[in-house]
Parts: structure tokens; sequence; C-alpha cells
């Protein structure tokens, strides 16, 4: 463990980080300092016992529980908040009779009013107290009085519960959400022996606040979902990756028979530490909701149940008649293998670059940045994010859109002071924790925003190691993306790119857009092309040349081809050849994209439709032949997080009969009698890996200018939106505890805004298109006036369907 | 050893509380002189002096303020410890009704001293009358321009707050004095880092008790060769004593450290009607009790300890032969358990415990089991806590068995309040007296 | 009573005294329980909104100190007598029961006229001066049953009654806005110096006993 002198690297690293050697138990351990002796104790393999010392919070050296003897010092010390001192002599509780009895004493103590209700408490069987009362109690009590009582479990939200006699008072959860989270919505209450933890006038309505349940030594927190329902050495445990968010969360999932039971953060320093939010932690349920059990196919303009043969052979001969007259859509939810193999199958099986992942509102520049920007690339990463000295957010809410780069932010911004600015339209609840300076931007206009950003801003970036994140909502502001990029290059500061679904960026590495080949090959360079198409072993010739289309334009090509169609009826001439015959849908939810009204008549128009699928859907029902498909737990893969970080993870229940995307594809390669795809996740991976990253030039055509700042009227106001961490996605289906605690729809605009309409601060404020009208109270708020800003997908508001609008449009303004 | 009023001087003026009175009785000069000295000479004095908080612990507070670092770009605090509440003590309050000038004076001469632009005097929240008496004083003293802008043309900017607390005992604890100030839960902080380095708003800060604060101007005034007059060589100084008790005459009575027990309770009347004293604690109820034996103890910091206490708040309480003693101690813990923080476990679960049980041998239903478990439960609290809160709920147990163990046996059947009449230990009839 | 923006005012001037304005939220509590009589939601509300903190972080303050009402409001005066062992043992226990007797409530308590909360209360820190009552919080040191009892009395006729350090009481709510810090011009009311504060100047003088001279030394 000590450095050696001719190791130039270690050497190096000891000259910066300056190391101590102690004694513990009569062994040397050299650690560096600033180490307290708790953790120090854990290298040598010494557990000394903890309650309120959890690695990732401050100490506060409260439980008392870790007493040790420290050599000169008269008193027992909490090996939790003492540092580790050179020439340090240190007794645990396995050398020291002092330390043993302090420890055994604390003990002692926090089980007087303990319940010990073990045979009906949650945590029964992983509980840190019940394994330390077995280490270091004593098997009888001598306190014979009566115990506090409490009524049993109050609501702190509607998720969380909290048992307050069976808490020990380490205010684990209380630091966590004041310090990690920046939530202080439960806080210590009372004092003395009658202390415990409670909420104010407002519930525990954190993102994070299942952390909570997971780090309590008790069983004072549960979950409303899990609460009486397994007990923990009935489960089996699988290591996973969240299938929510970019954030790449490592996961545990535990499952009882073929039911998910549970999520828990896996501790995976580099990532997601040891926490994780809320949706990836409750938001199951969706997994074995409503799902279809097996093909089916449209007949006399219904869909019937249908063998997997005749489904297979019906979609591989309508996909065959289209090839080069195809389009696939694969939404942004695919793990990468997944996604390739519709990369793949598109350029192969059916000739064609119309391949689109993006189920959203997207931007004429976006697709040229991810190809020349991102895709294949890697990092910035959480640990430079961690000491970036300062960052920048464009069109980024962290923690609406990926709340565990919110928290890495959160810690930096706490830990050593970076600072954060954001080109918003408003300081976010969010950006507020983050202490984040605020660069206001007319949304849509954010490109002016960049162009225009302060001089200090500037050279807070130019500190070495600062990053810019661009949301993927920045696609939809024309310039902004080229203005970040150009940005980053004249500050040197790290770009990177956070998507918000989980698959998006393997989907742009493996090739999951039009004019991009895996790897972030330019389609339209031949040396590209002719890697691709010798590890597809096809002839370069055969894939197609030119870029293909983008979602928007295959929706506009089919409502082409309908008119034409009719046209063609009309004047009794024979109709032309359509540009898309049949489109293959994988995961694509309609709403999700603006003006889903065209999409949905888009898949009634087109020819043939074949969707593969989880459950039922507004694809499914106007599809051809729909080909059920595996959920995350049922097979293995990987996402690729927004750092460019492959998350892979393996199959949680063994025994699951689906066939993940990239099997089903390969099935239909096989009923077009192609030569065989690989198919498994093994195979696929290695053919991603010897694809490898393109290492030529990645040109970025002309990006658009930015637009004019919208100058909206009286009564109008330009709409800024985002979707919120819980809203009405289909993936919290199923799990009404979760939805309790989403945060109240409001309408946010200035007060000259409000003013200008007449409506006061709390009263309901409508907000219209030609489309529709979304009304909710609003929330006065700083903000330049004349912009409205609407939570994106939640329940009472629902910009894309109801007002058919994407951030940036003007919107009418009204009293409800 | 004679009596050397100091602070209490002049309180026999009608209104020695008055701006008037103090500057007749040279208030105020040990400010202008301070403030033609350099103020690392006047820390110097103070620690030369050998002035040792009046709090309970008795640092040496020139060392604390020695801490405060320099130059460091950052706001510099000092915070006055009025949150008076241990039980026994009753010296600050009178303190600050009597001679409210005298600690403002030295507040401005401490903030010169190290380099210090706020002031705050957290006084307990049940206490009205002092806190409107030093806002009363403080307006007062800014009139004069011994606050403000520019004090006496020294540079000096200070502004004083008054700050009431809200009834929490904890709180004198220096750490969770200044949580409180900031306006959280008074529960002590880790220490470190020490409020000198990191205390109000996490800057520099010292935290010092107001007689000590009240003390430093005639410091400053006199010199240390006649502080040093007074007391030993590691207990310096005059002190504010606080008699209460069984005695003829409670009250204050200033006199140098070093003075015995036995002397002030002469000063004092003795005890009522002739009695004899049972037990004593020399400074509130967080120190262990004494006997007569320790009568004739020299009342420093070093000789009290040697007798098995401490000094504390240097405010004695003496209780004659009437008394329950383990009715007194009951009472502490309860008392103790009422004002755990609850922050840490032994502390609060201890207090709890042991309440729960001395309760039981006050209604005469202990065990001998729990006779020796309670020395033990004790001693679990002892040293293991997070600040001295818990260390103060452990002392009065264990002494009180060793010198009264009879009193604890009987109690294992007999209820305290049949052992000992609770209207003899009383020093006020006990009956209503009005007539019916 | 509704918290009327004057309130809310007072709490931000309160907050102005310092330089972080949560240091004001302990006096700021005091102020919005002379309105309330106690906190309740509407009184952490205030505060909260006031300094921008959660309720739960108001509410984590408000619990732990023992001077804000957490069930019910107090009545017009809060009788406090000291119980702790010196007080307690002197006379105090006997005060207490004989004002519990007399106003037939306990500890915490509130009279259903609503005019007297009665309580035990710790250490006062005037255990020269025990047993001692308070009354809204002002000392009544010294105090025997009869005295107690005659100060209840008085009050019940709504006399005027004076401490014995500290001003004529004036009802439990104006107290809690002195301890907040805003000034009641009573400062002067009352020497508040008695013969227990001088007892020892007395035998000094009397003894002729004084410091060391100043001029003497070195």
């Amino acid at each position: 463990m000590t450095a050696t002198s001719n190791d130039k690297d270690t050497a190096q690293a000891a000259a910066e980080v300056e190391m101590v050697t102690g004694v513990i138990d009569g062994h040397e351990v050299t650690v560096p300092k600033g180490t307290v002796i708790i953790r120090a104790a854990e290298l040598t393999g010494v557990d000394i016992p903890r309650f309120c010392a959890p690695p990732l919070l401050d100490p506060v050296a409260a439980c008392r529980a870790c007493l040790i003897e420290v050599e000169g010092m008269p008193k027992p010390q909490p090996s939790c908040a003492v540092e580790l001192g050179d020439g340090m002599v240190v007794h645990t509780q396995l050398t020291s009779e002092v330390a043993a009895k302090a420890q055994a004493g604390v003990m002692e103590f926090l089980l007087i009013n303990h319940p010990l209700d073990c045979p009906v408490c949650d945590k029964g069987g992983e509980c840190p107290l019940q394994n330390q009362a077995m280490t270091t109690g004593n098997p009888e009590t001598r306190y014979t009085l009566q115990k506090l009582t409490f009524p049993k479990p109050i609501n702190i939200s509607t998720e969380i519960l909290l048992d307050r006699e069976r808490c020990v008072m380490c205010q684990r959860c209380t630091r966590f959400a004041d310090e990690i989270a920046g939530d202080p919505f439960i806080e210590l209450v009372q004092r003395g022996a009658h202390q415990q933890i409670g909420i104010g006038e407002e519930p525990f309505d954190s993102y994070f606040s299942g952390n909570t349940i997971q780090i309590c030594p008790v069983g004072a927190l549960t979950s409303a979902d899990y609460r009486f329902r397994a007990r923990p050495f009935d489960l089996v445990s699988v290591p996973t990756t969240c299938e929510h968010c970019a954030s790449g969360c490592s996961l545990r999932t535990d499952y009882r028979h073929d039911a998910v039971m549970r999520r828990q953060a896996w501790d995976d320093p580099e990532v997601n530490e040891e926490w994780n939010c809320d949706k990836g932690r409750f938001a199951f349920p969706y997994l074995s909701l409503d799902r279809l059990s097996g093909p089916l196919v449209r007949e006399d303009g219904e869909l019937r149940p249908a063998s997997w043969p005749e489904a297979l052979r019906l979609a591989a001969d309508g996909l065959g008649r289209a090839r080069g007259r195809a389009a696939v859509l694969t939404g942004g939810r695919l793990t990468m293998e997944d996604a390739y193999a519709y990369a793949r199958f598109a350029r192969t099986a059916l000739a064609t670059d119309n391949i689109d992942m993006r189920a959203r509102a997207i931007g004429p520049d976006e697709a040229g940045f991810l190809a020349s920007q991102v895709a294949g690339t890697c990092g910035p990463t959480y640990a430079q994010l961690a000491a970036a000295p300062a960052v920048l957010l464009v069109a980024f809410e962290p923690e609406e859109e990926s709340p565990i780069v919110f928290l890495r932010l959160r810690k930096a911004v706490r830990q050593h002071g970076q600072q954060v600015v954001t080109v918003a339209p408003y300081p976010s609840h969010g950006s507020t924790k983050l202490s984040a300076t605020l660069v206001p931007a007319v949304p849509g206009a954010e490109a002016h925003s960049l162009a225009a950003l302060p001089a200090d801003v500037r050279d807070l970036l130019q500190q070495p190691g600062s990053v810019i994140l661009v949301g993927e909502r920045a696609a939809t502001a024309p310039g902004a993306l080229r203005a970040a990029a150009d940005l980053a290059d004249q500050t040197g500061a790290h770009l990177g790119w956070i998507p918000r679904r989980a698959g998006e960026r393997g989907a742009v590495d493996t090739g999951c857009l039009p004019g991009l080949l895996p790897g972030g090959r330019p389609l339209t360079d031949p040396a590209a092309r002719r890697e691709v198409a010798s590890a597809w072993g096809v002839a370069a010739d055969d894939l197609p040349t030119s870029a293909g289309l983008d979602l928007p334009a295959v929706v506009a090509a089919i409502a082409a081809d309908v008119a034409t169609r009719r046209s063609a009826a009309e004047q009794g001439d024979e109709a032309p050849a359509n540009t898309i015959d049949a489109l293959l849908v994988a995961g694509v939810e309609a709403s999700d994209v603006p003006h889903s009204d065209a999409l949905l008549r888009a898949l009634q128009d087109v020819p043939f439709l074949v969707s593969l699928e989880t459950r039922p859907s507004e694809v499914t029902d106007f599809a051809d032949v729909v080909l059920p498909v595996s959920v995350v737990t049922e097979k293995e893969g990987t996402f690729v997080d927004w750092e460019g970080r492959r998350r892979p993870f393996a199959r949680s229940f063994p025994l699951a009969t689906t066939f993940p995307d990239a099997e089903v594809l390969a099935l239909l390669a096989d009923y077009l009698d192609l030569d065989a795809a690989p198919r498994d996740v093994p195979a696929l991976r290695a053919e991603i890996d010897s694809l490898g990253a393109w290492g030529g030039e990645r040109p970025w055509p002309g990006a658009a200018g930015a637009t004019d700042t919208p100058n909206p009227g009286p009564g109008e106001a330009v709409l800024a939106s985002w979707r919120l961490l819980l809203d009405r996605g289909i993936m919290q289906e199923g799990e009404p505890y979760l939805a309790g605690t989403r945060q109240p729809s409001v309408a946010r605009v200035s007060a000259a805004t409000a003013a200008g309409v007449g409506v006061p601060d709390g009263e309901r404020l409508s907000v219209s298109t030609d489309h529709g009208t979304i009304a909710l109270p609003v929330e006065i708020t700083e903000m330049p006036d004349g912009i409205v800003w609407l939570p994106m997908n939640s329940p009472e508001s629902r910009v894309t369907t109801t007002l058919r609008a994407t951030p940036g449009d003007t919107v009418r303004l009204g009293r409800e | 050893m004679p009596l050397t009023p100091v602070i209490t001087a002049h309180w026999d003026d009608p209104h020695s509380y008055t701006l008037d009175s103090y500057r007749r009785h040279g208030g105020y000069t040990a400010l202008a002189q301070a403030l033609k000295t350099d103020p690392d000479e006047v820390i110097a004095t103070v620690k030369e002096s050998g002035l040792r908080g009046r709090g309970g612990a008795g640092f040496p507070t020139g060392l604390k303020w020695s801490f405060v670092p320099q130059n460091d770009g950052r706001p510099h605090y000092l915070v006055v410890n009025g949150d008076e509440s241990e039980p026994g003590a009753c010296k600050d309050i009178p303190i600050m009704l009597a001679n409210p000038h005298a600690l403002i004076e030295g507040i401005v001469i401490t903030c010169w001293a190290i380099r210090a632009s706020h002031a705050f005097i957290y006084i307990r929240g049940e206490v009205p009358m002092p806190i409107r008496r030093m806002q009363k004083s403080v307006a007062e003293a800014r009139a004069a321009g011994y606050l403000g802008k520019n004090i006496l043309g020294s540079g000096l900017d200070l502004e004083i707050v008054v700050h009431g607390g809200a009834g929490a005992y904890i709180c004198g604890e220096e750490t969770a004095l200044l949580d409180s100030l900031e306006g959280r839960r008074g529960q002590p902080r880790l220490k470190p880092p020490f409020p000198a380095v990191a205390g109000l708003y996490a800057s520099p800060t010292v935290v010092n008790n107001v007689e000590t604060i009240s003390s430093v101007p005639y410091i400053i005034k006199n010199g240390v060769s006649w502080y040093r007059e007074m007391g030993t060589e590691k207990s310096p100084g005059f002190k504010v004593w606080a008699v209460s008790g069984h005695v003829t005459r409670p009250g204050i009575y200033e006199a140098p450290l070093g003075i015995t027990m036995g002397e002030l309770l002469d000063y004092a009347g003795g005890i009522r009607d002739g009695r004899d004293v049972k037990f004593w604690l020399p400074g509130g109820s967080s120190v262990p009790m004494l006997t007569a034996d320790h009568l004739d103890t020299p009342m420093t910091y070093e000789a009290i300890v040697d007798a098995g206490s401490m000094l504390g708040t240097g405010t004695p309480m003496l209780f004659d032969e009437t008394t329950s003693v383990v009715k007194a101690i009951t009472r502490w813990l309860e008392f103790y358990r009422h004002e755990s923080c609850g922050k840490c476990t032994p502390c609060r679960e201890g207090t709890y415990w042991i309440t729960g049980t001395l309760e039981k041998f006050q209604e005469g239903r202990g065990s001998q089991d729990e006779i020796e478990d309670l020395v033990e439960i004790c001693n679990q609290i002892m040293g293991r806590s997070f600040c001295a809160l818990g260390d103060a709920a452990a002392t009065p147990y264990a002494p009180s068995l060793a010198l009264f163990r009879s009193e604890w046996e009987a109690a294992l059947t007999q209820p305290a309040d049949e052992a000992f009449d609770p209207a003899a230990t009383m020093i006020i009839p006990s009956m209503s007296g009005v007539g019916a | 009573m509704p918290l009327t923006d004057q309130t809310a005012a007072e709490c931000r001037d309160l907050a102005a005294r310092y330089p972080d304005g949560r240091s004001a939220l302990l006096p700021m509590l005091h102020v919005v329980q002379s309105e309330e009589g106690m906190i309740n939601s509407a009184a952490i509300e205030m505060c909260a909104d006031v300094l921008g903190l959660t309720t739960a972080e108001v509410t984590a303050v408000a619990t732990f100190y023992t001077m804000y009402r957490q069930k019910s409001p107090g009545g017009t005066h809060h009788i406090g007598v000291c119980t702790n062992t010196l007080c307690g043992l002197l006379g105090g226990d006997a005060v207490f029961a004989a004002l519990s007797e007399r106003l037939d409530v306990g500890s915490g308590e509130t009279t259903p006229d609503g005019k007297f909360t009665l309580e035990r209360i710790e250490c006062q820190a005037a255990c020269t001066h025990a047993p001692v009552m308070t009354v809204d919080w002002e000392y009544f040191d010294c105090t025997t049953i009869a005295d107690a009892i005659r100060t209840i009395e008085a009050l019940a006729a709504d006399e005027m009654v004076v401490a014995t350090r500290g001003p004529a009481v004036r009802g439990w709510r104006a107290t809690e806005r002195t301890v907040a810090g805003i000034d009641d011009g009573l400062a002067d009311e009352a020497r508040c110096v008695d013969a227990i504060m001088l007892a020892g100047l007395e035998v000094a003088k009397e003894k002729g006993m004084t410091a060391p001279d100043p001029g003497k030394g070195a």
C-alpha cells in the first residue's frame, strides 16, 4: 500500500496526497491524510460497528456505536470522525476492553427504546441494528422500564412510511435529504428521548427520497410499495442498469419467483455512487403491466393472436416487399445491442438509411452535432464533472432530466464550490439547489444567449477542466448546438450531451440516425461504409449511400405518398411507387413526438406497419404485425450512459421466455433468407467492438443559424417546457405511491406577464394554441416577461398532444 | 479571605445599571485605554492576567482569543454566552441586570482584540428583564459613541445584537449556542473545527461567558499585577460567587478565587437555623457533590478538582441535613433527561433510563441490583457522549452513592418523602398561610 | 387570529438585524407565537416563507425549544414555578401544588377561561432567590405559597401585579415580543437590584473589605 520510489505514477500521486501511517489493532496502515479511523480500519479488515456513518455523508459522531480507544486520548473516540494521524495507535473492540465496553454500552442504550419487532420488520435479515446487536450487544437486557411508543407507521409521503419506534436517530435520512439531495423536507423534531424524524407542513416529496429507506440502518423507513411484501432472504438479487434515463445508474433488482419486488441503488463510485432517483427505484411495476403475450396479426382490420411463425412470415413478407422503401423508428429506450441490431437490419435487410431513434422534438442541427461530436466518443465523465471548477448547463435541467448528474453537480458545489451557470428561462428549483447563476434565455433562442454570454462566465469556462453540458432540448433551438460546440472550442471546456432516455446514447453510437453508421461513421464516407460492410458481411455497394430520412421526414413522406396516391386515383393514373412502403417501429410512444397527430396518421396510412412492443400502444393499434419483445428484466444488454460509458446488465429472470428485439430481428432476417446476423448479446457486442469507433473525419455540415428571438404580442408568450422527472410517462405507470410524490403542475410566468393577462398568483392561467388549451394554477416566478413555462408531460399538462406545441412556439395566455 | 467587590462594587448605586452610574465609577476608561493599544497586546494582557472562562470549563480566555486567525479576510464574531441555565448558576443575569455596561465595555475591548465588528449577546429566552436591559444599554452605549462606526476614533466599527433564546439548557454549550444563534436546533457541533476557526456562519468566533467578558474592563483598567494580587497562580482574580440553598443570607458575594466555601458560608450567615451542611455543589448541578469535609478547600479550579469535584460556574448550592439525597439527585436527572438534546445515543437513552430508574427509588421501589447497575449505566455515558451534558448527567449519582449509600438502600422500600419530610426541607411556610 | 402583513414585516425586520437572516428564526417564532398563542401551521409557514426555509426546517427548530407551545395556545398569563432541585425542595414543589390545586390545572395546561397557563419550569438562574415563580416570565422571587396565591388572585381580578425584579406584568404574549428583541420601553421600569444581589457588597462594606487598590500594585 505504500509508494515505491521507482513507480513514477505512485510517487507523483503520493506527492499530491499526503499519506499518514498509523497502527490499528497492531497492524500498520497507510492512508491519505484526512481518512477517518473507521475507514482506515476497513482497509485492515476490521469492521467497527456504526449507525450514523455511511461513507458519503459528513461525519456527525452522533450514534457513538463506533467508539474506539486511541492511545494518549483519555476518552474513547468516535472512529467515524477522528482522522487517523501519523503514528497514531488505535485499538478497536478487537484489542481494547474499553472500546468493546463502550460499544456494548451504546448498543444496550440503542435497544432500550427499540421495539425488537424483527420478525415483522421489513429490514429483518438485512438490518445493521440486528446484525450489530448480535455481534456487539448483550444477550439479555437490563432495561425493565416502559419503552417509549409511537403510533405505528406514519406516511411522510405517499411513498415513504416512518416507524418512529424503530428509529435510532442516526440522522442518515435527514442528512441525506439535506446534504445530498438538498431537500430538507424531513428533519429531527422534538428533542431528547422524544426526538424523532418528522416532516413539516409538506410531505417528503423529494426525487431522491427512496435512498433514505436504503441507507436507514433499521426498519424505520419503508416504502408503501414494498412494505410487508417479502423477506430479504427470500429474494434473488441481480445487478442491473436503470432503464429510465441516461444517468446510467447501477441498480440491484430483487425478485422473487418471477416478480420484481424492489430495486435499490447499487454502489458504483464512478457513476451513481450509492444513490439513485425515485423513478429508478420505484417505477418498475410497468414491467409486468399489460404485457403482450404473443404475436398479433391484422386480419379483416382487427388484430388477432397468431403463432410466431405466422407472424414472422407475414412481417418478413411485408418488410421484404418494401426493401429500399422502408423506415425504422426505434425510440430511445433500446439497449445498445438492440439498437445496433436495428441499425444493421435497416441498412442490410431493408436496404434503407431511413432510421431515427428520436421520438421527441428534434432540430435541424442535431444529427450533424451527434454525428460529429458525440457518436462513438467517451466523456466528459462523472469524475470530470465532479472536479470541474465550472459547469455551464444549456437547455438542461439536471434534477428533472438526469438526476444523478444533478447529485454530482450538487456534491461538487457543496464540496469545492463548483460554479454552475445555467442557460434557461428561469432559475428552477434544481438550479437554485446548485446555487446556479442564471443566463436568461428565451426558449428557442438559446443560441443568442450563448453568443452574448457574459465575459465572466466565459472566464469561468476557461478554467481548465470546466464542462459544458447540453441537454437534448438544445436541438430545438436553432444554432444552439453549434454555439455550444464553438464555445467549448474557444474556452477549452469539455462538451457533454445529455439525452433524457437511457437508450439514446447507445442508439447514437450504433448508428440509429440517418446518415450515421455505427461507431460514428459517416454514411457518406466510402471508407466508413467499407468498414461497416465488411463487418456485416455485405458488399459496400449494397449499403445505402445517401443519408436517409429522419422521423419528421418519414412522417411527411408518408403523408406525401398518400396525397400522391389520392391525386393519382382522382386522375385515374397509376400510382407511382411510394417513398415509404413499410414502417418498422420499436418502443415509440406517439405522444412523445411533437405533432403526434401527424405521426399517428402516418402509422395509419403507411401500407405496412410492423411493431415490436412490450405492451399495447398507439403504434400496435395500427400495426399489421405485432411482435412482442422482452422488457429489461428479461434480457441482457447494455445501456450507454450520457458519458458514453457502457453499462452492461444481465438478465434478471433467467427463465424468461420472451425474445429481445435483436433476436426478433434475427428471426425476421432468417425469414428473409438473409445471412445470419448476430442474434445474441455476446455476438452483438463482439461485432460492435470489432467495428470500434471511427477514426476518420467527422464533418459537421453547415448548421442552421440562430433564428430571431420571438417577439410575442399582447396576450401571447413564448412557450418554455420540459419534462419533470415524475410525470405521466408510461414507464411510471402502475406505481400510485410514486405518482403521489409528483410536483403539483403549475404554469410559471413573470409577475408582469401574469398581470398583463389579469391572472393573480395561484389563479388558473390558460395557455392555448389553435389545437387546445392547458389551464393550470399560475405560480409567479422570477423570469423574463413574455415567457410561459408548462410541465411537458404531466397529467394536467400534456404539451405535445394538447397544444401540439414545442418550446419556442408562441402561445396565447388568458384567464380561465 | 476578604470579599473584593469589583464587578459588584457599585451595585448599591440606585441606578447602577445606567451608563451614567457606570461612568461615574470609572466605566469606559479601560476602553479608551485599550483602543490605543495594539489588539495583540490586549490579547497578551488578558493572557498574562490568567483570566479563565467563568462559564464552567475555566479555559484560559486570552488563549482562546489568540486562536482566532488574523488577516484571514473573513469576518470575526464575538458571541457572549448569557444562556445561564445550569441549575445553581445565577450570577450572569445579576451582572446583566446590575452592571450591563461592564459587559458592553468588555465586548468592545474583546472585539478590538480579536478584530470583530459584530457581537452577539445570547440571553436565554425565559428571562425577559436582562434582555430588555441589555438592549437598552446597548442603545445607550451606541448613543454615547461606544458602539457604531469608528468607536472613539479608533477605526473600530462594532454592532451588538441582543438575542433571546427559547428554552434549551444545551445552548449553554458553545457550539450548540452557535447553531441556535444561526436559527437551528441547539445541538452541539462536531469539533474540530473549533469556533475560533469556524464558528458563527463558519467564521472565526470567540464564545465567552458574561462574567468573563465583564471582568475584562477591570483587568485592562487596573492591570495584570492588580488582578493577580487576587486568587492563585492557576486561578487568579476575582469571581462573582452566587451562594444559594439552605444558607441564612443567600446572595451574590464577590471574592477572589481561593476563598473557601466555609468563608463564603460565614459571610452568608451560615446554614439556616444553625443547622449543618449535608452536601454542597461548588458550581452547578453538573459537578460532583462535596460535604462539610470540604468546606476548607480553596475554591480554585485546581483545588476543587483535587477534592473530587469541579469549580464549574462557581455558584455553590448548599443543602442541610433535612434534604433527601435521593430526591435531589432524581430531580437533577429529570432536568438532564428534559434537556438532553437527543443528538447522541448515550445521553439521549441513558438519561431516559437512569431517570426512570431513579424515579422508582424516589418512590421507594428501587432494587439492590439497580443500585449497582446505575453506576455502570452512568459509566456507559461518562466520557462516551457527544458533549458535556451527558457527562454532567452521569456525574451526580455515583458520588451520592459513595457518600450516602444508606439513603439509596432505604429507597428500596421507603419513598423519599417518607424518609425526609418535605416540609422540613422547605424555607417557606408549608401552608398557604392566607386566611382561609 | 390570522397572521398579518405587519407580522411578516416585523419578521423581516428581525431578519435584517443579522448577517444571515436565519439567525432571526428564534425571535421570529416568538413574534408569531405572540400573535397565534402557539406555534401552529400558520406560524411555521410564515417563518418558512420569510426565510426561504422548508416548513420541516422550521418545525425542527420550533419543537426543540420549550418556550414554543406546540399543542394548544397559552393563556393570558403564563405562571411558571421552578421545580428544579433547589427551588423545588426549598418550596417550589409546594407552591406548584398549591397553584395547581387553586387553578385546577396540571403543568402545561391552561385554565378553561384561558386566563392562566401553569407550568413547571427549569432553573431560572435565580437560585439565590429561591423559591422562584415567574409570571409571563418576569421574576417573582422568594415566593411563598401565600404570595403565589395572592398574585394569581390579583391577576384574576385584572389588578396590576408587579414583578420583584421586573416591570408590571402585561400578559404572556407581550413578553414573547420582548424576548424576540422588540423594544417594550420597560428597561428602566424596575431597578432589579435587590438585597440578595447586594448581600456580599453589604458585608464587604460593613467589614471594610475592598478589592486591592490599583494604584498600589506594581
